[in-house]
């Protein structure tokens, strides 16, 4: 009785938003949607808050059908926008008070739910939203959200603009609210938040490209993967990429992540040729793949 | 009902926080009012005018002499010939010319009665309508002092005749017309923006995604501006009344109703516009394009409806203002009750329940 | 001043009000180097970009930007840097061509030094079949590395980059980086500010400003050696949880 999508296509005029997408979130799962701007995420954010109609395929949320019982479902979702969406001339107070009424209930009555988050910008309830800071904004929306008490709650890309800071209490607060029997479905385009999540699908081009657990997908990761540097980084990724063997050559931070197409590679063979290259200070060591080193590979 | 208070509660939030639509709301009806009211005015100081005298006797020297001692004209010009007054209308040089027939005292005294012709340049035809009013009752004063201790009254009959713009019909009913802009104004415009600005900001869909019903949001959005609306016409009225010394002949009552139906016609509209709009920008463009420039030049409240082409004729017909400056205008200036307005009235209505479906029906429950 | 350093600043410091929103920065660049300027929305690093591109006047304090002072000589700075910011880039409905002829236009290139820079940028992008087409229509991705290229279009000494590569997909995001590796392997110096961690990693040297000051200022991996944690990242936790 989580959220069960399944074949789900969407296209606006010309452009394809969203190709066959099927996937399933189970109740009380912290499932992430990760991919880069433009994979088709707020699409379908839009299309299972029932604020948008799809052109093939069907979903339930909690067993309402997003087309016919739209009505039921927006009763029991909580959402927040891709973008900041309260009232930037309300303060912090009346725009919870107001999201309270217009669904029904008060501030007071599910208090217990938003507690740990209200407390930290309880200190500025008589502040307008539009003053407060990215952190704070985000906090405010999800009391907002949460206000209800949703069943599921759907969070389009809540971390982005958001310092390192902030983006870690968010995720941990998404942690506490999971014990709360809250089905939370989120989207981000940071890879490095996938881990944070029980499964993940990764998407691109409205493409499903895999779903599974973060650690599945890191492991079913096929081949080596080498950090490479040397002293002139512009020089070492053109030599790698000029390198007969290599299957892909990607940078990555100060290193290269390097894998080659043979399956009895050896680093010093690669050392040796970058070294004709006129590279100094080579390295070349074994690391492990990360989520961008699937997303990519499977998006090659 | 909790609903409903919290939904106009934040919606006053907004208005009061806003300083552009408290001007808006509070500021323009004045400013506008007093604005017209100033500039429209029935004051005339020091006109310009010309004198044809074909008889140049003592009667008409004497009468001239009085009309150029006065402080509201000054004789620029004596002409000799009618053909002349062409001329001098032509060059803009006057703004009248007082043609006074030929044996002007000799007619007085023979028949009792002589003619003077005031001729007005038209163009300004509210200044022309005055100064026409103004020659006739400095000849009136004349008279009067003439006929003092002599028995048989001498009549001078003025001619007033209009150049330009004969008709000279519904000109300077200003209060009418502005009213009518201003509720236009805030009902329409305002609620077609603070609609869209929900819109924009993203609020909208966070709206759409909760159990709120659409009525209860249109309901919401609009209750605020009803509210506001009738405060501007009551400032409006009083403003008239006391300012400008407007007499309201008819029932204040039903202008109120009136006014009530006008405003909701014109929130429905302004509903209208917001669901075709995307952003605060294109809805304040539709409402200015719109609806305020037909309020403005279709309404009769500038142009009156019976000299414009025929095609705007037709047009104008379908424009609610039309039919409210004409009933403002019964019950203020003519005094008349419903029996002489109903059948404006029921145009109205027909159009706000027309519009009020269709914005109802037009809005969306889902984005797209 | 080092002739090596393309940007050096001491002690500079913006107020407003009774608010210190750069408090007493001191650093430098180097000639050819990526350096990144980290910190949280409301750091001050957008303030002191500011000051830096010569749009804002500091309240104290010193900085050369490119060989020119801040303080006297904005106008020679603003024509030997580039900037592109990720909010703001291109005109959406100009074309490709469109949006090189304008750009290059302000920075007061002649009509033949355009038309040679247009067509190497879209040779060295492949656009050309997209040369004649709106810009809007492109994917997020192209946008950026052509904006990137705009931004390089009148050889400015230094390129300063507004979160560049934000929600970009991990492809065409290390794209991104090689153009950026490329214009610094060719003397360009690149000045990034980001609150995005991962952009951190790419960077020579990263400083990380919190409230107002610099708190941290070094190569990325020995910043992670310093604070005993693997990415930058938690770096940056650590610093601004103090």
């Amino acid at each position: 009785m989580g959220i069960l999508v399944s074949n789900i296509s969407k296209s606006y005029k010309e452009v394809k938003a969203l190709h066959n997408i099927s996937f399933e979130v189970k109740p009380k799962e912290l499932f992430g949607l990760i991919g880069p701007d433009g994979a088709g995420k707020t699409t379908l954010f839009r299309i299972l808050t029932t604020l948008l109609i799809a052109n093939e395929g069907k979903a339930t949320i909690t067993g309402f059908d997003v087309l016919n019982n739209f009505k039921d479902i927006r009763k029991h979702v909580g959402y927040m926008p891709g973008r900041f969406s309260l009232y930037q001339d309300l303060t912090v107070e009346e725009n919870l008070k107001f999201f309270a009424t217009i669904f029904g209930t008060t501030i007071e009555e599910n208090y217990e739910l938003i507690e740990d988050i209200y407390v930290q910008i309880e200190p500025f309830k008589n502040r307008r939203a539009g003053k407060l800071s990215g952190g704070m904004k985000q906090k405010l929306a999800l009391c907002c959200a949460l206000i209800h008490k949703p069943k599921v709650l759907f969070l389009d890309e809540p971390t982005t603009g958001v310092d390192p800071v902030s983006r870690k209490e968010f995720w941990d607060m998404l942690k506490r609210l999971q014990q709360k029997n809250i089905t939370i479905l989120v989207s981000t385009p940071y890879m490095d938040e996938a881990a944070l999540c029980d499964r993940i699908a990764l998407i691109q081009n409205g493409e499903i490209l895999q779903i599974d657990t973060p650690e599945n997908i890191v492991k079913q990761y096929s081949k080596v993967i080498y950090d490479v540097s040397a002293n002139n980084m512009y020089q070492l990724i053109n030599s790698l990429k000029a390198y007969q063997h290599q299957h892909s050559v990607y940078p990555f931070g100060e290193f290269v992540h390097y894998t080659d197409t043979r399956s009895d590679f050896n680093p010093k063979e690669l050392k040796t040729y970058l070294e004709e290259q006129k590279l100094s200070n080579i390295s070349i060591e074994r690391t492990q793949a990360t989520i961008e080193d699937s997303f990519m590979e499977m998006a090659k | 009902m909790k609903l409903f208070i919290g939904f106009v509660t934040k919606e006053f939030y907004h208005i009061f926080r806003d300083k552009r639509s408290l001007f808006i709301l509070f500021g323009m009806p004045i400013v506008q009012i007093l604005l017209f009211g100033f500039a429209i005015t029935n004051e005339i100081n020091n006109v310009d005018i010309a004198i044809l005298d074909h008889s140049k006797d003592a009667t008409t020297k004497e009468i001239i002499n009085k009309i150029s001692t006065s402080k509201y004209f000054s004789i620029k010009q004596h002409i000799e010939r009618e053909a002349d007054i062409e001329t001098v209308f032509k060059k803009g040089k006057v703004k009248a010319v007082l043609n006074f027939e030929k044996d002007f005292s000799k007619n007085l005294i023979k028949d009792y009665q002589a003619t003077v012709q005031i001729i007005s340049d038209a163009t300004d035809p509210n200044t022309a309508n005055t100064i026409s009013n103004y020659v006739s009752s400095i000849l009136q004063n004349y008279l009067q002092e003439q006929n003092k201790g002599i028995k048989i009254n001498y009549v001078i009959i003025s001619q007033p005749r209009m150049v330009y713009n004969p008709e000279l019909k519904s000109v300077y009913m200003f209060v009418p017309g502005v009213m009518t802009i201003i509720l236009m104004l805030v009902s329409a415009m305002m609620t077609s923006i603070s609609i869209t600005r929900e819109k924009e900001l993203g609020t909208m869909e966070i709206l759409l995604v909760s159990p709120i019903k659409p009525f209860q949001v249109i309901i919401g959005k609009v209750f605020p501006y009803i509210f506001l609306s009738i405060i501007n016409a009551i400032v409006i009225v009083l403003l008239s009344i006391f300012i400008f010394k407007m007499p309201v002949q008819g029932s204040l009552f039903l202008l109120g109703v009136e006014s009530v139906l006008f405003i909701i016609s014109a929130l429905a509209l302004g509903i209208l516009i917001s669901t075709i709009s995307a952003t605060q920008q294109t809805a304040m463009m539709i409402s200015l394009m719109g609806l305020m420039l037909p309020v403005i030049l279709l309404s009769g409240f500038i142009f009156p409806i019976s000299s414009m082409p025929v095609p705007l004729q037709i047009i104008s017909n379908v424009i609610p203002a039309k039919w409210f400056i004409i009933i403002l205008k019964g019950i203020m200036l003519k005094g008349v009750g419903l029996q002489f307005i109903w059948k404006e009235t029921l145009i109205l209505f027909g159009m706000t329940f027309f519009f009020i479906v269709l914005s109802v029906k037009k809005y969306k429950i889902r984005l797209e | 001043m080092n002739s090596n350093n393309v940007i050096q600043a001491e002690g500079l410091t913006k107020i407003f009000g009774d608010f210190t929103a750069v408090n007493a920065i001191t650093f430098e660049v180097k000639k050819g180097e990526i350096f990144g300027f980290l910190g949280a929305n409301g750091a001050g690093k957008t303030t002191a970009m500011k000051m830096l591109i010569g749009i804002s006047l500091p309240t104290s304090g010193a900085a050369q930007v490119a060989g020119f002072d801040v303080f006297t000589k904005a106008e020679d700075i603003k024509k030997n840097i580039g900037y592109m910011s990720q909010k703001f880039a291109l005109y959406d409905d100009l074309t490709v061509k469109e949006n090189i002829t304008f750009f290059g236009g302000i920075y007061g290139l002649s009509k033949v030094k355009i038309k040679i820079k247009t067509k190497e940028l879209i040779d060295d992008l492949g656009l050309d079949e997209v040369a004649n087409q709106l810009v809007g229509s492109l994917p997020l991705g192209w946008k950026q590395k052509i904006s990137f290229s705009v931004a390089l279009l009148h050889e400015p000494k230094i390129v300063f980059l507004d979160e560049p590569t934000g929600g970009v997909d991990p492809i065409t995001r290390r794209q991104f980086w090689e153009m950026i590796y490329r214009a610094a392997h060719e003397g360009t110096t690149i000045f990034v500010t980001t609150h995005y961690m991962d952009e951190a990693e790419y960077c020579d040297r990263v400083s990380i400003m919190v409230n107002g000051k610099i708190e941290a200022l070094d190569t990325p991996k020995k910043l992670k050696e310093q604070f005993q944690v693997d990415n930058m990242n938690d770096v940056f936790l650590k610093l601004a949880r103090g």
